[in-house]
């Protein structure tokens, strides 16, 4: 293998990576006819992206021709060969991926002003491939806009924050921070962003879902696109099955494929109370509200579309690679404990989405899905009214 | 109990963003206190907070476009909340060029301060941003807790009366003393009695001290914001250190106990 990336994108191609280091650990390399894939997973798999650059983003791009190559390595070492970007822009010309299979090793040659040369020597190992399966277009609720819209929404919310609620009207998308404990509920800051259709280049709804999923890993797509500008692309369909958003060009497609969570009560006992069932809240009548109105009541509201993906009932399979699937079932049990949030599983990754509530995973099994996944039943709504005495119970 | 505000001028939202930050920096939660006229932040010395205290005062008319409220009762017409200004600080930052933002009571999952903000797109439409704080309202009996401190009788300390003042550090190793010259020992305002009797009669040229923790003084100077166009600083001998900053349309007074 022996690929050259020139000029303004190698800075591209290291964007990328960083973006991939915020996602999981190790970095997955696959150079394919149709391009080279990098993609990374996170540990409990709740999380998954990939960026795939085609042979047109290279100035040469060769790869083995008699069998597929594809390794794994840990992302930080290949952020470190592309650690100072401001640096990469003034003073790298080009930069060099090669193979040395001896060696088990992937040379990467830095080709810097005044003829100096970096080069990191990185070590890999063989690994399975890593494919989520995932179908954009297959989804009903279809959206783009340009990266500015998606980062002046996030700054509203703080860094800290893990996950977001994103819901749709047929002209309005609702972007909510998502307290999960009922705890935190009476003591945590509740932000809601409010957009309308018209700030969108695409802006298509066919179901009025909510969604919940984690915005670290958004904000790591970001990071990505706003330096190259590109638009960003939002795709998702019911709760419980994955959000996609994307990035395209003419050279490379970036993907994000993050699991949301699920409705199933089952899986949500905690959850109950929340408000996460209701649709989204009409158009705040902000210019218009006077002293009496100011008073929000808790809709009693209709129940969102049942869920028609039983996810944990029968567990997807990690992995496409049909030579170990000893392997995969124990990943899959091991998953298992994750989700119900077993202490002792778990390693200090602070990168982690709290995975024990994302109920839904997304590798697909090169089966089809199984025929026992029912339809689920329409999850109980709890009412919330609001208290008809506030002023008096103010004291 | 209603409160609504509206803040539509940028300069206005700007400043009163700049105070509430000032005083997230300085304390955890804090008690609103809303009368008519005016919006105070207060903090009660605690030995949980190390003994300090707080008394910030602003003239609702310099912030608010519009200031409707209704407090608990005709004769207690005050409304006093428990609130996190931090989380102030974090809904307004955001919000700096925003058009208009309003704040107000509401009940929502709990009693909440609610700021919604309307921010300039290039759509037809307003982007919307709500932020809703929860807050704790304060009983009415426990309102006597939080009235303006009186100003102690002070002494100019470490400072004296002829506007020099040293701040000093002593470690086991090392000492280090700034001293500041020229600085004005301004009469105490509504003063008659309170402090000039007393200091008339204090030998100019003595010092006296109070040795305070210095992360509550680091922690008030590196903290503010708001740019005071006066700052003072007094002091009652080996017993608490009041510094205040002053500004047009506002005051904050900050306590700091001395330490044994």
């Amino acid at each position: 293998m022996d690929c050259v990336v020139t000029g303004g994108n190698v800075k591209v191609l290291a964007k990328a990576v960083h973006s991939l280091s915020r996602i999981g650990d190790d970095l997955y390399v696959e150079p394919q006819k149709d391009g080279l894939a990098l993609r990374s997973v996170n540990s409990s798999r709740s999380a998954y992206a990939c960026f795939l650059f085609a042979p047109l983003f290279f100035s040469r791009y060769t790869i083995p021709s008699s069998y597929a190559f594809r390794c794994k390595m840990a992302i930080k070492s290949v952020q470190a060969v592309f650690r100072s970007l401001v640096s990469l822009e003034k003073t790298v010309e080009k930069c060099r991926i090669e193979l040395d299979d001896q060696k088990n090793r992937l040379t990467f040659t830095l080709h810097c002003k005044h003829g100096l040369l970096k080069t990191h020597n990185l070590s890999f190992q063989d690994s399975e491939s890593l494919q989520a399966v995932f179908d954009k277009d297959s989804c009903g609720n279809v959206f783009r806009a340009q990266p500015r819209l998606l980062v002046d929404t996030v700054v509203h919310f703080p860094p800290s924050l893990e996950e977001v609620t994103v819901s749709v009207s047929d002209d309005r998308m609702w972007v909510r921070n998502h307290v999960e404990d009922e705890a935190e509920q009476s003591k945590a800051m509740l932000t809601e962003l409010c957009l309308a259709a018209d700030e969108f280049d695409h802006f298509a709804v066919q179901a009025q879902n909510r969604i919940t999923f984690c915005l670290k890993e958004l904000r790591s797509l970001l990071v990505f696109a706003e330096s190259t500008g590109l638009p960003i692309s939002m795709y998702f369909d019911e709760p419980g099955s994955p959000v996609v958003l994307s990035v395209t060009d003419s050279v490379l497609e970036g993907n994000f494929v993050l699991a949301t969570l699920s409705d199933d009560p089952n899986h949500c006992k905690d959850n109950n109370r929340r408000t996460c069932t209701q649709p989204p809240p009409p158009p705040d009548d902000f210019m218009n509200d006077d002293m009496d109105s100011y008073l929000i009541a808790m809709d009693t509201s209709i129940a969102p579309v049942p869920s028609t993906t039983g996810p944990s009932t029968s567990p997807l399979v990690a992995s496409t690679c049909s030579k170990q699937p000893a392997a995969v079932s124990h990943r899959s049990r091991k998953r298992n404990e994750e989700e119900k949030g077993k202490e002792g599983d778990r390693t200090a990754d602070l990168n982690r989405p709290p995975d024990k509530k994302f109920c839904s995973l997304f590798f697909g099994s090169v089966l089809p899905p199984s025929p026992q996944m029912s339809t689920q039943p329409i999850t109980h709504q709890n009412v919330l009214a609001s208290d008809s005495e506030d002023d008096t119970c103010m004291e | 109990m209603k409160f609504r505000g509206k803040i539509v001028d940028i300069a206005c939202l700007n400043h009163f963003s700049r105070v509430i930050t000032t005083i997230s920096k300085l304390t955890k939660t804090c008690i609103l206190r809303l009368t008519p006229d005016n919006l105070f932040f207060v903090l009660c010395g605690k030995v949980a907070n190390g003994g300090v205290s707080m008394w910030c005062e602003l003239s609702q008319a310099n912030f608010f476009d519009e200031y409707q409220m209704e407090g608990m009762n005709p004769e207690d017409n005050e409304i006093c909340l428990e609130v996190a200004p931090e989380n102030m600080s974090r809904a307004l930052k955001t919000v700096q060029n925003a058009k208009v933002v309003k704040v107000k009571l509401t009940k929502k999952h709990c009693p909440c301060l609610t700021i919604v903000a309307e921010l300039p797109t290039l759509s037809s439409v307003s982007r919307v941003v709500t932020h809703d704080i929860p807050v704790d309202v304060i009983p009415r009996r426990l309102w006597h807790e939080f009235k303006e401190p009186t100003v102690p009788d002070f002494d100019v300390i470490e400072a004296n009366l002829n506007g020099e003042m040293n701040l000093k550090i002593e470690t086991d190793l090392v000492s280090v003393t700034t001293h500041f010259k020229d600085l004005g020992n301004p009469p105490w305002g509504d003063g008659a009695s309170q402090g000039s009797s007393s200091s008339q009669s204090r030998d100019p040229e003595a010092m006296a001290e109070a040795r305070v923790d210095i992360r509550r003084l680091q922690q008030f100077l590196m903290g503010q914001q708001v740019n005071p166009s006066k700052a003072m600083c007094n002091i009652v001998h080996e017993k608490v250190v009041h510094l205040i900053l002053l500004h047009d349309d506002m005051s904050l007074q900050y306590f700091i106990p001395a330490v044994v």
